[in-house]
């Protein structure tokens, strides 16, 4: 499918579902991405590798409409997101998954409530019944269905991790993006946090950008991996390209 | 010092802001009633019990001050008028509003400081809630028509305080307190006390959500959002009552 740009035609395939093309974001006089290429295709994994502050968590944010970018094309689901109104917007997040890094389950409320909450919201017209029925599939899918009536502030670091996915997964989206699964687990439920999201991915048929300094689940779970240096695309390549790499920035990547 | 001022005059233009989202957002269409009653419940009801526990010992503790300087002019016959007019007009909706600051405004700057800062706002966000209609609209609704509610209830507890310290020294019977009591209100008591109250409320809620909505810096600038909106929404329930009283005095309703 050929596609008209705002920097000439672009030739972007069927299977594309994130089409990123020199996104710029700075703040103040920080330039946090400059010219930023990415291309996720459908069923594919990313994981966008960068050092801390890199400006990882700005670009799925700006993916995601919750921070503006300066400038640069950003289409979701074949949708452009510059001037996209409201509605249109709320639409494409009903598509598109986003896992937080401090997972952001909402404190005031049940494991129930949390999962209950992006259905009451996007799937209105969803009958009582139903939304029962996808809250225990979904916690299911995660191994915690006896957590249901219990508040987050019960559960363990690596519990609220699967809670957050299964409220991430429960509108079953064509994409999800993972703001550092598992950043503050330990080696032993990172790792299971890692294979759940194969396992779910496979489940569902969904493509991810995965953001992670872990490189065990970096290993496990990208097909693909983007190097974010200096606001820019620097390298990509599968893990076993990049670990084989000479240059000096990414080589320190993968020595650690 | 040149800083400072710079910063202040800042912050003074970015709350004029989220004034004018607040009501641009409120009459936006979707209204989250259900959530909005449920604040009501959370920071209504549940202020109850501190509010008719102050309401009580002030009511008593003003009639127990109150009652020696009116004994040294002959006057204890006045008591149970002069601590109405004095409790309705003044102390009661200007305690009760310092109280709700401390209780409901400190909570609401902690909440939502905690959701800003664990990405909870954002997720919100992404879930297709406009958090601003959710989190900010509902509360300052809340808080907006909770006030007038819980100084009225404090304004009744308050008198029933005064009746007793009436009967701690003397002797009056609850119907003649009564009738004093209401002898010595009138409309112009009553009506501006009530009304400034909504302005405490709302100058309480506004100020609150907009402390714990705009928090930065982690859990170390949770702590400074609970503080500086209790701080805040409190010395506007001072200036606020201030403006009241000049217009009362405008209006000839003293």
């Amino acid at each position: 499918m050929s596609l008209k740009t705002g920097y000439g035609t672009e030739t972007e395939t069927s299977g594309t579902v994130i089409y990123l093309e020199n996104l710029c974001k700075s703040f103040g006089e920080n330039k946090v991405l400059r010219n930023f290429n990415l291309r996720l295709n459908k069923g594919e994994n990313i994981v966008i590798l960068g050092r801390s502050g890199s400006g990882k968590s700005v670009l799925i944010k700006c993916i995601i409409g919750l921070i503006k970018p300066d400038s640069g094309i950003i289409r979701v689901l074949e949708q452009d997101m510059s001037g996209i109104g409201l509605r249109e917007l709320d639409q494409i997040r009903s598509r598109v998954g986003f896992l937080f890094q401090s997972n952001a389950l909402y404190d005031s409320m049940t494991v129930r409530e949390n999962l209950e909450f992006p259905l009451r919201r996007h799937r209105r017209e969803m009958s009582e019944e139903e939304v029962a029925r996808l809250v225990e599939e979904a916690l299911t899918n995660v191994g915690l269905p006896h957590t249901i009536n219990m508040m987050p502030s019960e559960l363990s670091g690596g519990m609220r991790k699967r809670i957050a996915l299964a409220r991430t997964l429960i509108l079953k989206p064509e994409i999800i993006l993972y703001d550092e699964p598992t950043t503050g687990l330990d080696p032993i439920t990172a790792g299971e946090i890692s294979d759940l999201m194969i396992e779910l991915g496979k489940k569902y048929h969904t493509s991810s950008i995965i953001i992670s300094h872990d490189m065990h689940c970096v290993k496990k779970v990208a097909e693909k991996i983007v190097m974010l240096i200096d606001g820019k695309c620097y390298q990509e390549g599968t893990y076993e390209q990049l670990r084989a790499s000479e240059n000096e920035a990414v080589k320190k990547f993968f020595e650690s | 010092m040149w800083e400072n001022i710079k910063n202040s005059v800042i912050e003074i233009g970015e709350i004029a802001r989220f004034f004018i989202r607040f009501f641009r957002e409120f009459f936006r269409k979707g209204y989250e009633f259900r959530e909005m009653l449920r604040q009501c419940f959370f920071l209504g009801y549940k202020s109850l019990g501190l509010v008719a526990i102050t309401g009580f010992i002030i009511g008593l503790v003003i009639t127990i001050q109150s009652r020696p300087t009116l004994i040294k002019f002959g006057a204890e016959a006045w008591l149970p008028g002069m601590i109405s007019v004095s409790l309705v007009r003044e102390i009661v909706p200007v305690i009760t509003a310092l109280i709700c600051a401390g209780k409901i405004g400190s909570g609401i700057g902690a909440e939502l400081g905690s959701m800003k800062v664990t990405e909870q706002i954002d997720a919100m966000e992404v879930s297709g809630t406009n958090p601003f209609k959710y989190l900010v609209v509902t509360r300052v609704t809340a808080v907006t028509l909770m006030v007038p509610l819980l100084v009225v209830f404090a304004d009744a507890i308050s008198l029933y305080g005064g009746y007793l310290g009436v009967n701690l020294r003397g002797a009056i019977s609850w119907d003649l307190y009564w009738t004093q009591v209401m002898e010595s209100l009138s409309f112009g008591d009553i009506i501006p006390s009530i009304s400034k109250t909504f302005f405490f409320g709302f100058a309480i809620g506004i100020i609150s959500c907009y402390k714990g909505y705009t928090t930065q810096h982690g859990t170390e600038g949770v702590g400074r959002s609970a503080n500086a909106a209790v701080v805040v929404s409190s010395l506007m329930v001072f200036v606020l009552d201030l403006v009241a009283v000049q217009i009362t005095d405008l209006l000839q309703l003293i």
